[in-house]
């Protein structure tokens, strides 16, 4: 096998460009699981350890852009990400034990494309747009469009993520982000939500923003269900009906970690009870 | 002199361990070792019609090795001669093994096995224990008249619990390392529980004399069972590649063959049938067991046994049939799992018990203290208890310290209302715990333990009983030196070395503190008896104790002085009607566990768990409390989490990150009280410990649920899956958000 | 195309290391293997139970995720770092006193997660200290004994440092030596 290590972003561009089979790498923290076990053998590595300029987090008035290399620990720990995006830090602390998200990177965690990735349903209400790179160019993807499926991204030959740019969202009525997975740590997800809920003064859904994690092959929004509430009150029949459309926008399974039954179940019980909450 | 049983006295090896200085079979290097690995079938059950080695691999690189090149006897020894120690012409489960191979480069090693194909002849596998029709042992135990009891009884209750496979989890995967020296003499050096177990095993396998075989306990990273008898399968594949290779083998399983190939608790279907009177007196108690052995016999019949002695719970009832059994499916042998069977015959006695209480009108603590075992108190098996029986008090202890009587009722009013996100509940369960090998175990075992005083003056404890992580060390100084009236410094512990020690058993069956402490203390008191008679006291100083070493060794270099097992007066056991004094002693533990249940998500959080223990006089506190603390968490796990998915035989989630063990944040805060019955033939009145916190969570976690939710789960894990189901089917839902 | 990455060199323990072998091999088979360093353990092998964490510029990971090729300039710290068994540091002593340890094979990956914590001035809260340790398993403890050793090393290192920071006004012994000082100082 052989390792690349560009040392600059545009160093890094330039080989990936010239090596497009190359595994791109950045925490390891979820390639080496594989490479203990005998995968990616032969493979060559681009290595992205040492491009500092991806690694950090900047602040504008009206977005914040965090570098693809930067950890979940960075994330948490960051002032701008802790005031605007809390349920982007509560998620990051839910990654792994503290060894994984030391290591562990926002955009290796998007590149990896798992169904239970736990940045992606605050990602997905925050209506992140990621930034891709190549040698070519550079170009912008919506959160809500990055995954092809499982394990998938749309990320073509040569193009690594740069950057994930969060537009800073207006205060919101009610948050939450609540991840239901096999144990109190440390765990993959049965099914996770986020959601951001804002009311008009007269108590009407301005903006619903829902999203499930772990319950289709990627991240999804409940696009019936937000558009179902918008501009009505959320009375117990809204609510019922609302938990009712959840089902149309997901497509559960069984596997090892859980049942489709309870995956479902447990979902329309979160939405039920994030809309319900009295603040 | 200050005496040291009963203090916390700081663990022998803890420095050592805790610098990072401690060696584990994988810490050693060994000149010249290669690395070992398995090749294991890939069907549950079939003929081996032939291996073939692909023919364009590079061979001569590596040794091969297969049942043909066993030396003596192609057998794993323990209670029956059926397992192999390689699979020649059929395989009885998947992932059995069938041929290994060594290399300098473990990742070679590995290369290779993906080069050798195996042809089978598929036959039909039995999965299910409820399908197989090979029976590996019985047992039929009998009190009193269970038609007439349950003809008796104001009221019967009928009840049926499952109980899954269990991975014991430890921290270190099972290892070994084997050689053989110039004069042919067979060395082990490995992880385990039981080096005596490994001698054994080794002498037919390679047709050598004892002293020809030497085993060496590696310091052990956990057992809890789990390295009671699988060691002998690693050491002697480890062995059979060293003999072929003339070299050093090392074999370290990796996690995920550890969790796929290695023995587990085994899975039970219980079911019960009780009388009760209106009172809450029980009549009649009519149980029957169905154990899954796996594929091979191992250690199935004596884990069946223990799991028949403890289904009463710990009651006296004038009318009990306790019918069970142990069956072959084509799976991985099951083994020895701290508990030993115990855990699942109380998980369903226990909760059934609830049940029963719940029938009657009457509430968890009632029922318990109308029928449980006091002294004089009769088993199952016809034993009356002369002694040390501190059941009731631990369960008063517990329900005071736990505020049960007022956590259920402030629960209550909590699940009364339909606004709160939770439901709460507090539930408890009572058990007892035998020490030792039951009925004519010990006897059988003689087991032998040694101190030893050198020409230097150092005092050492000789014995088989090993370390690994329970305080064998500290707890045999600590009966040591009180015995000799010596400081505990002076004490020190040896490895186990079957070439140095004696044999005092497998470290198993929480017998080690009662029985083979028992002989380190017979042992001390002979060697104090000596410096008594040669020096007129014990010396008070090293200096002086030097001078005495040098006159009671004489011209040796050191002087021995042994103690071997006498079964306690009065005590007898019946092997063939399986009646009398089933074990010298019982522990009891009461458990209250204090939880919430999530009502939309079925999530159970638990909030704290009180734990007390009549394990007789409590030799190092601290260290006893460590054994319950853990206990407790793996219990747990077992109760709430660990859920092993089967498929054609093979272990779907042989990995720790699907293979759920608690966290530090799914472990609750603990309160771990003592009560102290002291049994009187153990030493300074210690009865076994490492068992009982194994056995009284399940039930009480389970209790626990139904307090909350009113729903009964019988089967463990207790998941949330299980929980919503059963939530879903129930008639009458509550009000849930 | 191959970029030829020569001999890695890293920091361990404070001592300059290098590693010609391949880039990828894991850390934890260069710091047990390449540098005899034993007191790290293996586990899992997937960054599950923690055994292996060793510190990386102050931070704990799992070495057996590690490349050791992203660990080059990169300061690691093992158990071996901390104390010998006659002369334990506060952490280790904590844990021999409380019962933190028990089979010992969780222990040193444990310690470091811990070490992180309590050097860098963690609380002795109970809740802050499980949450911190949530990826390092151990199946012995309980968990309840080793929360314990760290809220004690907590306290005892605040106490020791309380000491140091009041020590200078109070020793006499150290204003009969100022010339060590603005040597340090200039440092």
């Amino acid at each position: 096998m052989s390792v690349l290590r560009p040392r600059s972003a545009a160093e890094a561009l330039r080989l990936y460009g010239r090596n497009p089979g190359a595994v791109p790498l950045a925490g390891a923290t979820d390639f080496m699981v594989g490479w203990n076990a005998g995968q990616a053998n032969g493979r060559t590595i681009l290595d992205l350890a040492a491009v500092a300029s991806w690694a950090q987090i900047r602040a504008t008035r009206s977005a914040l852009s965090i570098g693809a290399l930067a950890t979940h620990t960075q994330i948490q720990r960051d002032r701008h990400v802790r005031r605007h995006l809390p349920l982007l830090v509560e998620a990051c602390a839910t990654v792994g034990g503290l060894q994984i998200q030391n290591r562990g990177t926002l955009g290796g965690n998007i590149a990896n494309a798992s169904p239970a990735g736990d940045s992606f349903p605050p990602l997905a209400v925050y209506e992140a747009v990621v930034e891709i790179a190549s040698a070519r160019g550079r170009r912008r993807v919506a959160f809500g469009s990055i995954f092809a499926g499982v394990k998938k991204t749309v990320l073509g030959p040569g193009e690594l993520i740069e950057a994930i740019h969060v537009p800073i969202p207006r205060t919101p009525s009610r948050q939450l982000w609540r991840k239901v997975g096999t144990r109190a740590a440390q765990a993959i997800s049965k099914t996770m939500v986020a959601g951001l809920l804002w009311l008009a003064r007269d108590g009407t859904v301005s903006e619903l923003r829902f999203a499930l994690g772990s319950m289709a092959p990627s991240v999804r929004r409940l696009t019936k269900a937000e558009a179902f509430v918008k501009g009505k009150r959320l009375t117990r029949e809204v609510i019922h009906e609302a938990c009712a459309l959840l089902k149309q926008d997901v497509a559960p399974i069984d596997d090892i970690r859980s049942t489709a039954e309870y995956r479902l179940a447990v979902s329309e019980n979160l939405l039920a009870g994030f809309l319900t909450r009295q603040r | 002199m200050a005496h040291v049983v009963g203090t916390s006295a700081r663990r022998k090896e803890g420095p050592e361990k805790l610098a990072g200085h401690a060696r584990y079979v994988d810490d050693y290097r060994i000149p010249g070792c290669l690395h070992g690995v398995t090749l294991r079938s890939s069907i549950a059950r079939g003929r081996i019609r032939r291996l073939v080695q692909d023919p364009g691999f590079a061979w001569d690189e590596f040794v091969v090795a297969t049942a043909a090149d066993i030396p003596g006897q192609n057998v794993v020894s323990l209670i029956e001669q059926d397992q192999p120690l390689l699979a020649a012409s059929e395989v009885r489960h998947a992932l059995e093994p069938i041929a290994l191979v060594a290399h300098a480069d473990r990742a070679r090693a590995y290369e290779a096995l993906a080069h050798i194909q195996v042809e089978y002849e598929p036959l039909e596998a039995v999965l299910l224990p409820e399908q197989s029709e090979q029976v590996f042992e019985s047992f039929l135990i009998e009190r009193g008249d269970v038609a007439a009891g349950l003809a008796e009884a104001d009221l019967v209750v009928e009840g049926e619990y499952s109980l899954p496979h269990q991975e014991q989890a430890y921290i270190e995967n099972n290892g070994a390392a084997c050689w053989f020296e110039a004069d042919g003499t067979l060395v082990v050096l490995a992880s385990m529980q039981c080096p005596y177990y490994v001698h054994k095993a080794m002498k037919p396998i390679f047709d050598l004399p004892g002293h020809k075989v030497r085993v060496i306990q590696a310091v052990t990273g956990g057992g809890f069972g789990g390295k009671e008898e699988y060691p002998n399968l690693i050491a002697g594949h480890a062995a059979l590649l060293a003999r072929k290779a003339g070299r050093p083998v090392k074999i370290i399983y990796d996690r995920h063959e550890d969790m796929l190939a290695t023995t587990k608790r085994h899975p039970a279907r219980i079911h019960h049938r009780t009388g009760v009177k209106r009172d809450g007196r029980l009549v009649a108690q009519d149980i029957e067991i169905l154990m899954d052995g796996g594929a091979y016999v191992t250690l199935s019949p004596v884990v069946l046994s223990r799991g028949t002695l403890h289904a009463t719970g710990p009651y006296d009832c004038p009318n009990v049939r306790i019918r069970s059994r142990v069956v072959a499916t084509n799976t991985p042998p099951n083994g020895a799992f701290r508990g030993f069977g115990a855990p699942q015959t109380l998980f369903a006695a226990e909760l059934h018990m609830e049940r029963v209480a719940e029938a009657i009108g009457l509430d968890s603590v009632a029922i318990r203290r109308k029928n449980v075992l006091r002294v004089g108190g009769v088993l199952a098996v016809g034993q009356v208890l002369h002694e040390s029986v501190g059941a009731e008090a631990a369960l008063q202890r517990c329900v005071k310290l736990s505020h049960f009587k007022d956590k259920r009722r402030e629960y209550a009013r909590w699940n009364w209302r339909n606004d709160l996100p939770t439901w709460r509940g507090i539930g408890l369960a009572l058990v007892h715990h035998g020490s030792g090998f039951t009925g004519s175990g010990e006897v059988y075992l003689a087991s032998k333990a040694t101190v030893a005083l050198t020409r230097a003056g150092e005092i050492r404890v000789l014995s088989a009983s090993t370390e690994f992580g329970q305080g064998t060390n500290t707890m045999f100084a600590q009966l040591a030196a009180d015995s000799l009236g010596v400081p505990f410094e002076w004490i020190s512990v040896e490895t186990p070395d079957t070439s140095r020690v004696p044999d005092s058993g497998p470290t198993v069956a929480s017998r080690t503190c009662m029985v083979v402490g028992r002989l380190v203390r017979s042992a001390a008191l002979k060697l104090r008896n000596a410096l008594l008679r040669e020096h007129g006291h014990v010396p008070h100083t090293l200096r002086r104790l030097r001078k005495a070493a040098l006159k009671l060794c004489g011209d040796d270099l050191e002087r021995h002085f042994e103690a071997q097992y006498e079964r306690p007066a009065g005590m007898q056991w019946d092997d063939e009607t399986y009646r009398g004094d089933a074990y010298e002693a019982y522990s009891y533990a009461a458990v209250a566990v204090d939880l919430e249940v999530d009502k939309a998500t079925w999530e159970v959080k638990l909030a704290h768990v009180t734990s007390v223990q009549d394990i007789g006089t409590p030799i190092n506190p601290l260290l006893a409390e460590g054994q319950v603390v853990g206990g407790t968490a793996q219990a747990l796990g077992y109760a709430l989490l660990e859920a092993p998915v089967y498929k054609e035989g093979v272990m779907l989630n042989a990995q720790l990150t699907n293979y759920i063990i608690p966290t530090a944040l799914d472990t609750p805060e603990m309160e771990i009280a003592f009560v102290e019955a002291p049994y009187s033939n153990g030493p300074f009145g210690a009865k076994g410990v490492g068992e009982l916190p194994m056995d009284a969570p399940p039930p009480a976690v389970a209790a626990a649920i139904h307090n909350a939710t009113g729903l009964w789960i019988t089967e463990l894990p207790i998941l949330p899956e299980r929980l919503a189901a059963a939530d879903r089917r129930r008639q009458t839902p509550r009000a849930r958000r | 195309m191959r970029r030829r990455t020569g001999l890695l060199e890293l920091r361990v323990n404070g001592k300059p290391v290098r590693f010609g072998g391949p880039p990828f091999t894991r850390l934890l088979d260069v710091l047990r293997e390449e540098l005899g360093l034993t007191g790290t353990k293996e586990g899992c092998g997937e960054g599950e139970c923690g055994a292996c964490s060793v510190l990386l510029d102050g931070r704990p990971v799992n070495s057996c995720l590690i490349p050791v090729c992203q660990a080059a300039g990169r300061r690691i710290e093992t158990v071996e770092s901390l104390g010998t068994p006659a002369s334990l540091n506060v952490l280790q002593q904590a844990f021999l006193n409380q019962g933190g340890a028990q089979c010992g094979i969780c222990t040193p990956g444990m310690l470091m997660t811990a070490w992180a914590y309590v050097r860098g001035g963690g609380s002795s809260d109970p809740a802050a200290i499980r949450r911190e340790l949530a990826g390092n398993l151990c199946r012995c403890t309980g968990y309840q004994h080793i929360v314990n050793s760290v809220i004690s090393a907590v306290r005892s290192r605040r106490r020791s440092l309380a000491k140091k920071r009041s020590a200078p006004k109070r020793a006499p012994v150290r204003r009969r030596r100022p010339a060590a000082r603005p040597r340090a100082r200039r440092r």
